[in-house]
C-alpha cells in the first residue's frame, strides 16, 4: 500500500501548473472557442485529458492513476482551464466503442467526439420503457442494406444539438423481451427524425422526444452483433453509472459546499462557524471522504487485475444519497434565496446563492437519469447481495 | 498510486479473521459475553500466538515491525468476530511504551508484550468528558500518582497499565499500592471497563511525548472494529434474509427488506476506504492524521450504529433475544460509538483541523 503522496506528486503537480502556465489563458483577442479547441489538444498531447483513451483514438492514454487525475482536475480549475468535455458521447458511447466498437467505428468517431466537432445523445428511453428499459418498442427493420428505424425515445438529453444518436432499437420481434434489441449508430441530421425540445424543471431545453419516421442508417452501423444490444448498453450503462457516482463529482460539490458556508451569514454570524452548520458539514464530508477513498482502492485493485467487490454496484446509489445530502445541507445554507428561481446558463446567469436551487434540483436528475435509485437498490441487493431475484426488478 | 493490500497483508488480516471468526461464532463470543470476567484466557493465547500482540512494535522487540493498517486490518477482523478480550488496550499501551518509553521501559516490557507473555492496559479517559490522552488533568508527584481516570478496558488483568498523565504517559504495574478498580457494569460484555482511582500509587513516568498519535491510533483502531461489525451485521442480515421464509417466500425476496439491505450496503462498504486511509496516513502523512482519525471515528461508529439497528429488525423476534448474537454486536456497536467520544464530539474535531472558518479561504 502506498499512496506516495510525496515528491512524485508535488513534481507531477508542478508539471501540470507548468504546462497550464504556459498554454492558459490564451492570447487577448483570440476566439475563445478555437482557443478552448487548441488547448484541448495541448492537453490532450501532454496526456492531461482522456487519460483512459489510447492516443491513436485521440486520447491521452495514461495509466489509470486517480490522485494524479485529481492533481490535474485541482490545477485545471485554479487555472480556469477547459477540461475534458462531457456529455453522452464522452462518457458512454466512447467507452462502450472502445470496448465492443468495430475498429473503423473507433476510428471514425472516438476522435472527434473527444475533441467535440461530434455531439452525441442517447436514444434508450421511451414513453412506454423507462425503468423497464427492456421493454421499449423502437423498431428498426433491414431493408437492403440499411436499418429502417420507426418509433419515439423521450428525455432524450442534446438530441437538438446532436449530429448521431446511439439507439437502443428492437430489431428481432420474436426473441424474447432481452434478447430481440440492438445498438445502432444514428445520424439525426436526416428527414426521418424530429426533436421537440421539452422543457426541465430547471427550466433549462436540454432533453428532448425525438420522434423516429422512416429514419434510416446502415447496416454497418451497429456496435455488437444483432440481438447482442440488451449487452451492448449495458457496458454504456455501466459509464454512465461510474460517471454519475463518480467520487471527483461529489468532492467538487463538497468543496463548493464548505465555500457556501463560509461566505454566507445566520443571525448575523458565519454560517461556516455555528456548531451546527459545523456538525452537518462533518457529517456529509464522512460520506465524501469514505466515497473518494474507496474509489481509491477499487481503482488500484482493478489496476491490479483484482476485483474489488460490493463496491462496483454502490457507486451510482451512493453519488445519489450524497447529492441529496448536499441539496438539504444548502438549503439551510441559502435562506431565502432558496425562494429564487436560477436564471439559465453558466455565464451571465446566477450570481449569487440561488444558483444553488440547480444543484437542490439537479440532485434528483441525478437520482433519476441512468437507472432511478430504486432500481440501483434492486441491483445491489439481487447482484451484488445475491437476494432473490423478483419479478420485474429492472435488476 | 497503489491503495490496496498486499499478499502478506491480507494473508495476516485473513488468518485472524479466519481464526476469531472460528472460535467466536462455535462458543468463544457466547462464554466470554456471559462470564464473570468477559476474559477467555484460552482465546487470547491463541490469539497472541498469531502475533497479534506485536504487529506494529519493533522486531528487535519481538515484534513484527509492521505499519498501523496492519493493526487496523486486525482490528477489523476482531471487529467482524466480535472477538472478546483486552485487544484494543493491549495494543494501544504497547504502541505507547514503543512511542514514549525509555530503552530500559521498552526492554522490560515490549517483548512481553507481543509474544502475549503480558498483558497490557491504557487508561486515557477522565471525567468531565476529557476523553482525548492530552487532556489528561491527573499528574505524577515524585514518582507518585494521584486521581481517577475512567473506563480502561480490563485494567484488572493487566500486568502494566499506561496511563495518561498531564506530565505524559506514565507505567503502572499490576498490585501497585493505593490502586483500586471499579468496574462498571457494562453493555458491550465482550469488552469490559473499570475505573480506576489511583491514591499515591508509584508509577514511572515515559520520557517522550506523544499522547495525541495515541489518542488517534485509538479512534482509528475503533473505527476498524466499527467498520469489521457494521459488515458482519450486513453479512448477518443478508443471510437471515435469504432463508428465513414468511408468505412462502424468503423474505429477501420482498422488495422492502432488499432495499433495506442494499441502504446498508450503500453505508457500509464504503466506510471500508476511509478506515484504511485513516490509518495509512497515521504512518505515512501526519499532517493529516489527527483529521482524518476523527472523520473515520465518527463516520464509521455511527454507521456501524444504523447497520446493527436495521440487522436487528430484520431478524424480527429472534433478533430481539438475548440468546442471539445479534444483541452482542448491536452492544459492540454502542460501545464503539460512545467509548473516547460520541461521533458529534469528534465531528467537531474534524471540523476544527480542517480550519472550517469565516476567515480560511479554501
Ligand atoms: C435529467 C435527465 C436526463 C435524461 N437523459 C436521458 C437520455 O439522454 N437518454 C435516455 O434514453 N434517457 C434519459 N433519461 C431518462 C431516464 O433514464 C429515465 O427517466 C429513468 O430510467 C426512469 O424511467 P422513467 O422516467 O420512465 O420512470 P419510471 O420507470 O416510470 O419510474 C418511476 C418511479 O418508479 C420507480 N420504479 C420503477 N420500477 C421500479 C421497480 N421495479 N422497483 C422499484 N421502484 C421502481 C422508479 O424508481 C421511479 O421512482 C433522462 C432522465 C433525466 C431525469
Amino acid at each position: 500500500m502506498n499512496l506516495d503522496l510525496g515528491p512524485e506528486y508535488a513534481a507531477f503537480r508542478a508539471h501540470v501548473a507548468d504546462f497550464l502556465a504556459r498554454h492558459w489563458p490564451p492570447a487577448p483577442g483570440a476566439d475563445p472557442a478555437q482557443a478552448a479547441a487548441a488547448f484541448r489538444r495541448e492537453a490532450v498531447e501532454a496526456g492531461f485529458l482522456y487519460r483512459s483513451v489510447p492516443r491513436i483514438y485521440g486520447g491521452g492514454e495514461q495509466a489509470p492513476d486517480p490522485a494524479r487525475a485529481r492533481i490535474i482536475r485541482e490545477e485545471f480549475a485554479r487555472a480556469g482551464a477547459p477540461r475534458e468535455l462531457e456529455g453522452p458521447g464522452v462518457s458512454m458511447l466512447v467507452p462502450t466503442l472502445l470496448a465492443r466498437g468495430a475498429d473503423w467505428q473507433k476510428e471514425r468517431f472516438i476522435p472527434k467526439t473527444l475533441s467535440g466537432e461530434i455531439i452525441w445523445c442517447q436514444g434508450y428511453s421511451e414513453p412506454g420503457a423507462g425503468s423497464d428499459l427492456a421493454s421499449l418498442r423502437t423498431k428498426a427493420v433491414l431493408e437492403g442494406d440499411e436499418w429502417v428505424i420507426t418509433g419515439q425515445k423521450v428525455w432524450t438529453t442534446l438530441a437538438h444539438l446532436a449530429h448521431y444518436m446511439f439507439i437502443l432499437v428492437r430489431t428481432e420481434p420474436d426473441a424474447p423481451k432481452h434478447e430481440g434489441l440492438s445498438y445502432l449508430l444514428l445520424d439525426m441530421k436526416q428527414p426521418g427524425v424530429t426533436v421537440r425540445p421539452l422543457k426541465q424543471m430547471t427550466g433549462g431545453r436540454e432533453f428532448n422526444e425525438v420522434f423516429l419516421d422512416g429514419a434510416r442508417t446502415p447496416a454497418h452501423w451497429i456496435v455488437g452483433k444483432r440481438g447482442e444490444g440488451w449487452a451492448v448498453s449495458r457496458t454504456t450503462l455501466k459509464h454512465e453509472r461510474d460517471a454519475i457516482g463518480s467520487s471527483a463529482r461529489t468532492e467538487d460539490m463538497f468543496a463548493k459546499l464548505v465555500q457556501l458556508a463560509r461566505s454566507v451569514e445566520i443571525d448575523g454570524a458565519p454560517a461556516i462557524e455555528r456548531a451546527d452548520i459545523r456538525q452537518a458539514l462533518a457529517r456529509i464530508e464522512g460520506y465524501v471522504l469514505a466515497q473518494r477513498y474507496s474509489s481509491f482502492r477499487a481503482q488500484s485493485m482493478s489496476n491490479a487485475g483484482e476485483e474489488p467487490g460490493l463496491i462496483g454496484a454502490l457507486n451510482k446509489l451512493n453519488g445519489a444519497e450524497i447529492g441529496h445530502r448536499i441539496a438539504a445541507l444548502a438549503q439551510e445554507l441559502i435562506g431565502d434565496d432558496g425562494l429564487s428561481m436560477p436564471p439559465l446558463g453558466r455565464k451571465g446567469g446566477a450570481r449569487g446563492h440561488e444558483k444553488w436551487v440547480n444543484q437542490i434540483m439537479g440532485s434528483l436528475g441525478v437520482a433519476i437519469a441512468g437507472g432511478s435509485s430504486n432500481i440501483q437498490r434492486n441491483v445491489i441487493a439481487e447482484r451484488a447481495l445475491g437476494l432473490p431475484r423478483g419479478h420485474g426488478d429492472g435488476a | 498510486m497503489n491503495f490496496r493490500l498486499s499478499d502478506e497483508q491480507r494473508e495476516m488480516s485473513e488468518t485472524v479473521r479466519r481464526f476469531a471468526r472460528a472460535r467466536g461464532d462455535s462458543g468463544a463470543r457466547r462464554v466470554a459475553f456471559e462470564s464473570e470476567t468477559g476474559h477467555d484466557a484460552a482465546f487470547w493465547r491463541e490469539l497472541m500466538a498469531l502475533g497479534v500482540g506485536g504487529v506494529v512494535l519493533p522486531e528487535r522487540h519481538g515484534g513484527l515491525g509492521l505499519k498501523l493498517i496492519d493493526l487496523a486490518l486486525v482490528a477489523e477482523a476482531l471487529g467482524y468476530a466480535a472477538a472478546p478480550g483486552p485487544f484494543l488496550g493491549h495494543v494501544l499501551a504497547g504502541l505507547a511504551i514503543d512511542l514514549c518509553g525509555d530503552a530500559a521501559q521498552k526492554q522490560r516490557w515490549l517483548p512481553a508484550l507481543a509474544a502475549g507473555e503480558a498483558i497490557a492496559a491504557i487508561a486515557i479517559a477522565e471525567a468531565g468528558d476529557r476523553c482525548r490522552p492530552e487532556a489528561s488533568q491527573i499528574g505524577v508527584r515524585n514518582g507518585a500518582l494521584t486521581g481517577e481516570k475512567r473506563d480502561a478496558l480490563f485494567p484488572e488483568l493487566a500486568d502494566v497499565i499506561v496511563v495518561a498523565t498531564a506530565d505524559g504517559f506514565a507505567l503502572v504495574e499490576k498490585g501497585a499500592a493505593g490502586m483500586t478498580f471499579t468496574p462498571r457494569d457494562g453493555a458491550d460484555r465482550t469488552r469490559r471497563l473499570s475505573h480506576i482511582a489511583f491514591a499515591r500509587t508509584p508509577a514511572e513516568l515515559m520520557p517522550t511525548r506523544a499522547e495525541a498519535a495515541i489518542g488517534d491510533a485509538a479512534l482509528v483502531l475503533l473505527a476498524a472494529d466499527a467498520f469489521g461489525g457494521a459488515s458482519r451485521c450486513l453479512d448477518m442480515a443478508v443471510e437471515y434474509a435469504k432463508t428465513r421464509e414468511q408468505f412462502g417466500r424468503p423474505i429477501g425476496a420482498f422488495q422492502g427488506v432488499k432495499h433495506q439491505l442494499a441502504n446498508m450496503a450503500v453505508d457500509v462498504e464504503p466506510a471500508r476506504g476511509l478506515f484504511w486511509y485513516a490509518a495509512y496516513v497515521f504512518d505515512a502523512a501526519p499532517e493529516e492524521r489527527a483529521r482524518m482519525a476523527a472523520a473515520a471515528k465518527a463516520h464509521i461508529a455511527d454507521v456501524y450504529m444504523q447497520a446493527a439497528r436495521l440487522m436487528i429488525e430484520i431478524h424480527g423476534g429472534v433478533g430481539y433475544t438475548w440468546d442471539h448474537d445479534a444483541q452482542i454486536y448491536f452492544k459492540r456497536a454502542l460501545f464503539d460509538f460512545a467509548y473516547l467520544g460520541t461521533p458529534s464530539r469528534h465531528r467537531d474535531r474534524q471540523a476544527a483541523l480542517a480550519g472550517w472558518s469565516a476567515r480560511a479561504h479554501a
